[in-house]
């Protein structure tokens, strides 16, 4: 079984944004709008924190792709009181929107504040009604929901590596946000796999992850600026 | 007791006490009505978050949590009052707890329902009422406090029927519409007062009292591991426990208070609960004050020692930042208000006491809620902020929660007296004769010591 991971270099980053637009249409995210955004009711899985540093003359301004972590050890799927959320195969950690009974104990427990509710029902103008994505189920209001690697994509590529006949490949599978980066900033695959890229770089000297002294250890690893 | 003729109302200077259920004055009907009519706009208001979303509250990301959840630990505290201190007035054998205990006990049931409710309607999904339990996990504390508070609020339930027993059978008597009298012979369980139904009764209180406590404490310790089981800045703390204990009996005792002084006036109770409750009440009230303090002292300075950035964010936001105002006012109404006027003979009147009592129950609702939004608004990584207020479909649900305690309350006095009249009873058979005897057995030098051989 594969330990899917990914690992995000910001150096090659240059915050463009397509990673957020290609997990919103992959995803069926519902729209959002200035007002929403306001109220802090916007979704994103994929979403890039800017942070700035120092004061001025001497502002510096980071941008930092963020998804779901996936955490090998995750805080939010041990306070479901439904197993709604749990980790599952490939070490991806899942949320099965049926089951979801919107405690929002998950979205209060995960550290990294990247789970989602949903405050309304997601809309949509007619025109694009029709370019939803049908491998991804849209959301009823009133449950939680994350970034999930774009699990349908792994089901996809499995599928079609069985209709042909042979093993599916690595890189058969990789999320929308991977996919859609101009820059080439972002590698998945799988972390077991000693040869894989993804594999060798989280070991590189640059590699870090977020607030790894919590031991949630979290499968996207940032490789920070170089020397 | 046993041997009690049936009487016609009037003739015993109890009857007062079953005044309210064979009258029902005109008060009574204003009071249900205003209450049902928050009631009802409660729900209406509970309709427009069905049918809309919970996107009617202000709650957002990172804030998930807010007046409900605030609600729900607060309305769960008040309900220590109740069992836990007549529990312990009843084993410590305070007598002057005679005239009260009921009406504790009552407190407990009715805020339970009430508590119980709120993480229903703070439910993103309520039609998937079942699902805890159908796909439940006990790895979640949301389960440990499912079970507890069902256990606590069977428990209290049955505290509180158990002593109405006695109670109960006096209304079977007296009563005469014809489905009254069955209503109440069915609740009575047949009492007749026999020797042996008395032991039983006596047995049965006796232990239901021990088994209440660590219930009681066992509810608000694991409402605390709500949020201390997560890594939350503040949260992760293990005074949580104790704290959320300690103040649950704070508030509960501010709760008590006001009742006992709204069924005085109400019931023209001022025979039974006197000075002398309102007094003894107000010293614990007193000394869980300075337990509060102590409590939030510890949790703050050691935050403060620590001084990890990411609990000083939120320490500061509630000392000096967005928070600061509702936190301030917590450290008056909790702390300084109650303090002043109870330590003082002069402002400890009743009138000072059922203040100081408003006070802590106001203030004890700011602590709820300053330890849940300030940690939410804040999390670890510093990049989302959050702010939250209100709105209003959630002051309409606490509008309701209020209304809707009273309302419990003010029907169940209007089936059930409010005093135990049976104790008061035995209390003036018994009492004072078995006073004298315990202060006699333990006090050397009087007259028929016996011979001791330990
Ligand atoms: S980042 Fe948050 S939501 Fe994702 S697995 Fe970790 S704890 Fe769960
Ligand atoms: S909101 Fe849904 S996924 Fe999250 S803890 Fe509650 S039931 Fe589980």
């Amino acid at each position: 079984m594969p330990r899917w991971g990914m690992v995000i270099d910001l150096d090659k980053c240059t915050g463009c944004g397509a990673c957020i637009i290609a997990c919103n249409s992959e995803n069926n995210i519902g729209l959002s709008d200035p007002q929403l955004f306001r109220e802090g009711r916007s979704i994103r899985w994929m979403d890039i924190l800017t942070i700035e540093e120092g004061e001025y003359p001497d502002v510096k301004k980071k941008i930092m792709p963020r998804p779901c972590f996936h955490c090998d050890k995750p805080p939010c799927t041990k306070v479901c009181p439904v197993r709604a959320t749990y980790k599952g195969d490939g070490g991806l950690v899942g949320q099965i929107y049926p089951r979801c009974i919107g405690c929002r104990y998950c979205t209060t427990a995960c550290p990294y504040t990247v789970r989602y509710f949903d405050w309304y029902v997601p809309y949509w103008p007619s025109e694009m009604m029709a370019t939803l994505n049908p491998d991804v189920s849209v959301r009823p209001k009133g449950v939680v929901e994350k970034c999930s690697f774009c699990h349908h994509r792994w089901q996809k590529a499995k599928e079609l590596a069985r209709s042909e006949n042979r093993d599916m490949r690595e890189d058969d599978y990789v999320p929308a946000c991977v996919e859609s980066c101009p820059g080439k900033a972002m590698y998945f695959g799988d972390l077991d796999n000693p040869q894989h890229r993804v594999t060798v770089l989280s070991k590189s000297r640059r590699a870090s992850r977020l607030l790894e002294d919590l031991g949630t250890e979290p499968k996207v690893y940032y490789l920070l600026k170089g020397e | 007791m046993a041997d009690e003729k049936v009487k016609t109302i009037g003739e015993d200077p109890d009857d007062i006490l079953l005044e309210p259920i064979f009258k029902t004055g005109r008060g009574f009907y204003i009071t249900v009505g205003i209450l049902l009519a928050i009631v009802a706009w409660a729900g209406i208001a509970y309709m427009s978050q069905l049918i809309w979303g919970l996107g009617v509250t202000n709650l957002n990301r990172p804030v998930y949590w807010g007046m409900y959840i605030t609600n729900f630990v607060f309305f769960i505290g008040i309900s220590h009052a109740g069992t836990l201190i007549s529990a312990i007035l009843r084993i410590a054998k305070a007598e002057w707890r005679r005239a009260i205990t009921r009406s504790a006990e009552i407190i407990t049931v009715m805020v339970l329902f009430i508590g119980a409710a709120n993480p229903f309607v703070d439910m993103g999904r309520p039609d998937r009422l079942l699902n805890p339990i159908i796909y439940g996990r006990f790895q979640s504390p949301l389960l440990w406090d499912m079970v507890s508070i069902t256990t606590y609020l069977t428990a209290s339930t049955v505290y509180l029927y158990i002593p109405m027993i006695p109670d109960i059978a006096l209304i079977r008597d007296r009563s005469e519409g014809k489905i009254r009298k069955l209503v109440y012979s069915i609740l009575a369980l047949g009492w007749e007062g026999t020797p042996l139904q008395w032991k039983v009764l006596e047995r049965l209180i006796a232990i239901m009292a021990i088994v209440v406590i660590p219930v009681a404490v066992s509810v608000h310790t694991v409402v605390s591991y709500v949020f201390a089981m997560t890594v939350q800045p503040m949260w992760h703390s293990t005074v949580f426990g104790p704290y959320f204990v300690a103040g649950a009996i704070f508030s509960g005792i501010a709760a008590l208070i006001i009742a006992m002084a709204v069924l005085r006036k109400a019931f023209n109770l001022e025979n039974y609960i006197r000075r002398v409750h309102f007094e003894n009440m107000s010293l614990l009230l007193l000394v869980m004050t300075l337990l509060w303090f102590y409590f939030t002292f510890c949790e703050y300075i050691t935050t403060f020692y620590g001084a990890e950035p990411v609990h000083m964010a939120v320490f500061w936001e509630k000392f000096s930042g967005r928070f600061s105002p509702y936190f301030w006012v917590m450290c008056i109404t909790c702390f300084v208000i109650p303090f002043t006027i109870l330590c003082n003979k002069k402002t400890r009147t009743i009138t000072g006491i059922v203040i100081a009592s408003v006070s802590v129950t106001i203030g004890m609702w700011l602590e709820r809620f300053c330890i849940i939004v300030p940690t939410l608004a804040n999390p670890r990584l510093p990049y989302d902020r959050g702010n939250y207020f209100p709105s209003w479909v959630e002051f309409s649900e606490m509008a309701g929660c209020f209304a809707g305690f009273i309302l419990l309350y003010v029907l169940f006095t209007k089936f059930f007296p409010v005093i135990s009249i049976w104790e008061i009873k035995e209390g003036r058979k018994k009492s004072v004769q078995e006073v004298s005897e315990r202060v006699e057995s333990y006090l050397p030098g009087l007259k028929n010591e016996p011979e001791r051989a330990d």
